[in-house]
């Protein structure tokens, strides 16, 4: 493999791991910290695509923005859905067992796809990059990458650290992680547990929409496409350890290494790759790489 | 008892499910008063201080604390009006530090008191100075009760109730707590303590109560309360 091409790929799979990271990361916070199995958390992705396709029409006609804009009134309706979810299904979750948390998000994922069916329709649709995002760098003599999947990564690695910084450094980062462990004691410290679930998840909601509404213009918006985030997820937070953000990092980064360079080296088997190593890791780490908090 | 009503129960009952655990308790804890909750294991003493804060959802009953009805309140409620809990097991977060585990407890009084602010508190307890940032998890039996007992005063509370909170630990451990409790009294701070050690229990406290099957049985000043007359109840 040609340098060029090596680097083309490493910063592919940067780009690729990082926003998983980003959908991954609300997904293990609720599994670890509410104990709910969300599995809709790949609608949100969704709906953030789909978000970005179809707001920014209404987004320019009524305030003259664009892309930018957009994502900025989409970050505000996905927080607004993530607390209203929370409020009128995810809370009557948390005491059921998995069984009945499966069977409710799964059925919000077949409501997700309807409507995103009666409102959007079936088709498949791109969505443009800011014109100043639009171009490419060169990358040695040959290469060249769109100054748009840097964009992303950039953007990844902003709210990664604006993660890390308030689930370390942040009294409510405290009260997250305190209320991973014993939701009892945090209530009686005189916290709301109520409210801070409800933040957490409207956060993570949050988190999967924006990620992918700045995926919508290199991945194009279609049907099934938070399915398939979804389980990907999944794969990110067994390998990371459930309730892990450190562990989504680390996992989300090694997928997109192991899925990107797995296309090119062996492109026969690239679609099992990232499950081999799941597997090997769980036999390894039964937990996953990381624990909680 | 002329001390003001801090905490104050009337007919309280409590259910786990079928089990039906508290039988129309009375219980009172006065302004700066300690009271000692005794009893032999199963008899309720825990479930009726869960129900005081909240946590058991299924009672019944009057409880009202500083003058307020919280009968119905939500636990983290009852803990704003002032009523801190150091929990049996010692309910430490073990993937917090020490620092992180009394910094997202603390907080004023109702009133903005904050004489327990971070500084008393690791004075109080010089060794969670020492282990600052060591996780919860990483803490001895006894520094994980200091840490709780920490955490707990860090809320600048008017009560705290301390359940067990000796239990499991060295002989010197259990001195030093007993120590700590001392210096809660001293500092006006209700306190209502469960402990297996009766004798402890009833020359620290003003008053007593013993419960049996979910039932106040025996209520009075400490001094007055015969040894035997305990012993009796808890079988010892």
């Amino acid at each position: 493999m040609e340098f060029g091409t090596f680097l083309v790929q490493c910063l592919n799979a940067l780009q690729y791991g990082l926003l998983l990271f980003l959908v991954a990361s609300g997904l293990t916070l609720i599994f670890g910290i509410m104990g709910v199995i969300n599995l809709a958390h790949g609608s949100f992705y969704m709906i953030g695509a789909y978000m970005a396709y179809a707001l920014a029409p209404f987004v320019a006609k009524w305030t003259g923005g664009g892309f930018f804009a957009t994502l900025a009134v989409g970050l505000v309706l996905s927080v607004a859905l993530g607390y209203v979810l929370e409020w009128a299904f995810y809370s009557f979750l948390y005491e059921r067992e998995h069984l009945q948390q499966v069977l409710m998000t799964y059925g919000l994922i077949l409501v997700f796809e309807e409507l995103r069916s009666i409102l959007v329709g079936n088709d498949v649709h791109g969505v443009k990059a800011p014109d100043w995002l639009a171009g490419s760098i060169p990358l040695g003599d040959l290469m060249t990458y769109p100054v748009y999947r840097l964009f992303i990564s950039a953007v990844c690695v902003a709210l990664a650290a604006a993660m890390y910084l308030v689930l370390t450094r942040t009294r409510l980062g405290m009260m997250i992680r305190a209320g991973a462990t014993n939701r009892e004691m945090v209530q009686s410290l005189g916290v709301d547990i109520q409210f801070l679930y409800r933040v957490v998840f409207a956060a993570g909601v949050a988190l999967a929409v924006f990620a992918g509404m700045i995926a919508a213009p290199v991945s194009s918006v279609y049907p099934g496409m938070g399915s398939q985030v979804l389980i990907i997820c999944f794969v990110v937070v067994v390998i990371g350890g459930i309730g892990s953000v450190r562990g989504a990092l680390f996992a989300a980064l090694l997928i997109g290494l192991v899925d990107t360079f797995g296309k090119v080296v062996f492109p026969h088997a690239a679609g099992v790759l990232v499950y081999v190593m799941m597997a090997l890791i769980l036999l390894w780490k039964p937990d996953g790489l990381f624990k909680a908090g | 008892m002329s001390a003001e009503k801090l905490i104050e129960a009337r007919g309280l009952h409590a259910w786990y499910g079928s089990s039906h655990v508290l039988h129309g308790v009375d219980l009172l804890l006065g302004r700066g008063e300690t009271v000692g909750l005794l009893g032999r294991n199963g008899m309720g003493k825990s479930t009726l201080i869960r129900t005081l804060l909240g946590h058991v959802r299924e009672r019944d009953g009057r409880i009202s604390v500083a003058g307020r009805d919280v009968s119905k309140a939500r636990p983290h409620e009852v803990a704003k009006l002032g009523v801190a809990y150091v929990p049996e097991g010692r309910g430490i977060f073990p993937n917090l530090t020490v620092r992180e585990n009394l910094l997202m407890a603390a907080r004023p009084s109702r009133d903005g008191r904050r004489e327990w602010n971070f500084e008393r508190v690791i004075e109080t307890f010089p060794r969670l100075g020492q282990r600052l940032d060591h996780f919860g998890a990483q803490l001895s039996g006894g520094e994980q009760q200091m840490l709780s007992i920490g955490r707990a005063l860090a809320t600048n509370p008017d009560a705290i109730i301390l359940d067990e909170a000796t239990e499991g630990l060295a002989p010197l451990i259990v001195q030093e707590i007993w120590r700590v409790i001392g210096t809660i009294r001293t500092a006006g701070i209700a306190t209502m303590v469960v402990d297996r050690d009766y004798r402890r229990v009833a020359a620290e406290s003003d008053r007593v109560v013993v419960l049996q099957k979910g039932r106040v049985v025996l209520e009075g000043a400490a001094k007055s309360v015969r040894h035997e007359e305990l012993a009796g109840f808890l079988g010892v």
